[in-house]
Order: structure tokens, then sequence, then C-alpha cells
């Protein structure tokens, strides 16, 4: 595939911040609502990533007023305007799924411990640098949580998954 | 030239090589799967005229081939249009071949983004294969009865009249390595520099055969160029 190589390589993040499942994150995800867009942000637990090179997708959950929301993108999406990482988690597999079924401190994730006790944010220098280059003027910065629409909703009864529209979320 | 051939709607052509498969993203940041080919330079090798051969149209040649290996009248051919000896050649009908001499270099920038193309290459050889595979039947049940006979054809004819199977049947037999054609498939984008074209969705073919990619012939306004323009406005 090396002849594809140049032509993903223009698809591909210059700066992508090294992540692994365990670890939790916060993402400044690009929304477009009619012909104005604004950033909205999802911080939670990477469970799975999966494929490589440009096809690569995580997936990414969290706990929104008891329910469990799970949002999966491409990891070199543009959708994705920023990474952030929040805390390194110490784990032993690597699809995290077990968690969707444990709630609260059975949930919990131990933090990795680094090299003096803090975690490792890779190409940080570089990845502010892009990122006012990045950044289009018209976009308004409004940071506000609301349920996504791709999301996959739990119901707190860990059985059930079902296709979440953004009314049927519990937003209030 | 060829720029001002893209901008025309006249019915352009181009060989190239599928390289493969991949993903981009578009305008709106959705995932598109794109067929990689790298297209052309094409050089015309020969103007069919209505005089001479009854017909109009063009020919193109692609591809390096090493000149000991062509064939005299084949290298004849080449040296008549005064360019070296190419891999493949293709005919593109054209009503109109004026704008076109021989010798005259085609590339990947005939093909604007947005266009609608069709895509002919020679189809994976699947080997001898049956005809659930190769023709689509249903096969006979899982269950109720049936013994080992899940993917059979099921009859093939009636009895003592006609008392033969009818010419054509559709039988097992060998699959693929046919030519194939895509119809309205669309220019993702190209790129001139590097000789690529990205064609949106699946073209026949096995990566590194030859594909002949050509207007389409029964769409001639491009869908996505003008849904693209409204997003970009």
């Amino acid at each position: 595939m090396n002849v594809l190589d140049a032509v993903d390589a223009a698809s591909l993040r210059k700066d992508l911040i090294s992540f692994r499942p365990g670890d939790e994150i916060k993402i400044h995800v690009r929304v477009i609502e009619g012909n104005k867009s604004r950033i909205q942000l999802f911080q939670g637990l990477v469970i799975r990533r999966q494929g490589s090179g440009v096809r690569e997708t995580f997936t990414i959950r969290k706990l929104a007023y008891g329910v469990g929301v799970e949002r999966t993108f491409p990891v070199h999406t543009p959708v994705i305007e920023k990474y952030e990482m929040v805390r390194r988690g110490d784990v032993r597999r690597a699809k995290l799924y077990y968690l969707r079924d444990l709630r609260g401190k059975a949930a919990k994730i131990k933090e990795k411990r680094g090299v003096g006790g803090s975690f490792i944010v890779e190409d940080v220098p570089a990845f502010e640098s892009v990122q006012e280059a990045v950044v289009p003027a018209p976009v308004v910065n409004e940071v506000e949580v609301s349920a996504p629409e791709t999301a996959v909703v739990e119901t707190p009864a860990p059985e059930a998954v079902v296709e979440a529209t953004p009314e049927a979320t519990p937003e209030a | 030239m060829s720029n001002t051939q893209s901008q025309s709607s006249a019915i352009k052509g181009i060989l190239g090589k599928k390289l493969g498969m991949t993903q981009v993203f578009d305008a709106n940041n959705k995932i598109v799967p794109v067929t990689v080919i790298e297209a052309g330079p094409c050089v015309i090798t020969d103007i069919r005229t209505a005089e001479r051969d009854g017909y109009t149209a063009i020919q193109l040649a692609f591809g390096a081939v090493d000149p000991r290996k062509v064939t005299k009248p084949v290298a004849g051919h080449f040296e008549k249009a005064g360019v070296t000896p190419r891999l493949e050649v293709a005919e593109l009908r054209i009503a109109d071949t004026s704008a076109y001499t021989v010798g005259q270099e085609l590339r990947a920038d005939v093909f604007a983004p947005g266009e609608i193309v069709d895509a002919t290459g020679t189809s994976r050889g699947k080997g001898s294969a049956g005809v659930m595979k190769r023709h689509g039947f249903h096969g006979l049940g899982a269950s109720h009865g049936v013994d080992r006979k899940h993917r059979m054809p099921g009859s093939i004819g009636n009895r003592t009249t006609p008392g033969r199977v009818f010419k054509g049947k559709k039988m097992m037999g060998r699959m693929g390595v046919e030519r194939v054609t895509t119809q309205n498939l669309t220019v993702h984008s190209v790129d001139a520099a590097k000789s690529l074209i990205l064609i949106k969705g699946a073209v026949p073919g096995a990566t590194n055969s030859i594909v002949f990619i050509r207007s389409a012939a029964k769409k001639a306004i491009s869908e996505h160029a003008s849904s693209t323009t409204k997003a970009g406005a």
C-alpha cells in the first residue's frame, strides 16, 4: 500500500496526541448547525481504538446524567478541532467493553503514573501552533455540552443500547 | 490544451492504472471511499475519420513497455504516430476530433472534480465458480430434507421434450477476467501534478490493472458539483 501512503498523508492529522484505551481525553467537536459552526466539548474514557492509518477510529465513553454515551470518531477526522489529554489510565485490556456493565466506583480506572508522576503529552508545542492556523475565523467558540446526535446512549439498564436522536437524549 | 477540454462538455477519456482504494475526508468532513487511479499521461496515437474508417474516434495509448518486446506491426503503428511504444491502447468515440492531433498528450486534468464518469476494467478472476456466486442463483433450501445439494442449480431443463439442455443455460464455470464497466461514478478530486484521479466508489479490476475512464454515457450533469458549490457558498 506504499503507493497510496502519499494520498493518505494529506488526510492525516499532524497534531495528534498519543492516547490509548483507558485514557481520559477531552475532544473539541465541531458542530455545524445550519450555517453556524460551534465547538462542543466531549470528555470521556477511550474504550476502544481500532484500525490503522487514515481508517483508524476510536470510541469515547462518558456518563451523562447517569446514562452512558459513546461516540465513535475517525482518529484523523477534521471534525475534531482539538484533542486534550486529561489523565492516562492504567489498563490491561485493549477494548474496555467491561466498563459498560459497571457503575460508580467499580468503573474507576487507575491513573497511570509516568515519569515524575505526571502524564506525558506529546507534541504539545507543535500542536498549539498548528491549532492557531487551523481555527477558522467564523467559528463561534461557545462551549456547550449537549447530547450528540451520533451517540449510542445506554439506558440505565446496561443491556438495552438504543440509537439516540437529539430529542430523545436526556438533556435537562 | 487539456485545460480547455476539461471545461467543455465534450466526451473525454483517459487510460490509467488502478492503484487501490482508500478514504479521504470531503469538504463537509464526511468520509468518502475513493479509488486512486494513476491516469495518464496518455498520448494520441491515431485519429479515426469518417472518410477512412467510417467513424470518428481518437486512439489513446498509455503505460511504459520495453520497446524490444513490442511486435513489429505494433511498433510500426507507434512509429507512425511518432511516439515510443505503449502498453495499452484504447479508442474513444467522439463526434468532433478537430481538437486533437496525433502525438498530443492527455493528462489527468482532462477531468475535473465532480464530473460523472464510467470506468472500464478487467474484473478479477474468480476461477471456477458455482451458479450461486456466478449467476446469483438462490440455491436450494438449507433444510426441509435437502441433502448435500444446498448450492446446486436445481433443474436444468425439461424431459423428453426438448430432450436436451438449451444453449446458454447458466451453469457453473470460469468467472471473472472479463471487461466490466461501472457507470456513473463521481470524480472526487484530480491531482494533475501526480497524475492521480480519485474516483468515488469502486472501479472494476485488480490493483495495478489498466482502467479506462471516460465521460459517463448516461449522465452528463454532475449532481456532486452543484451540491459542493452550494455547500461552499
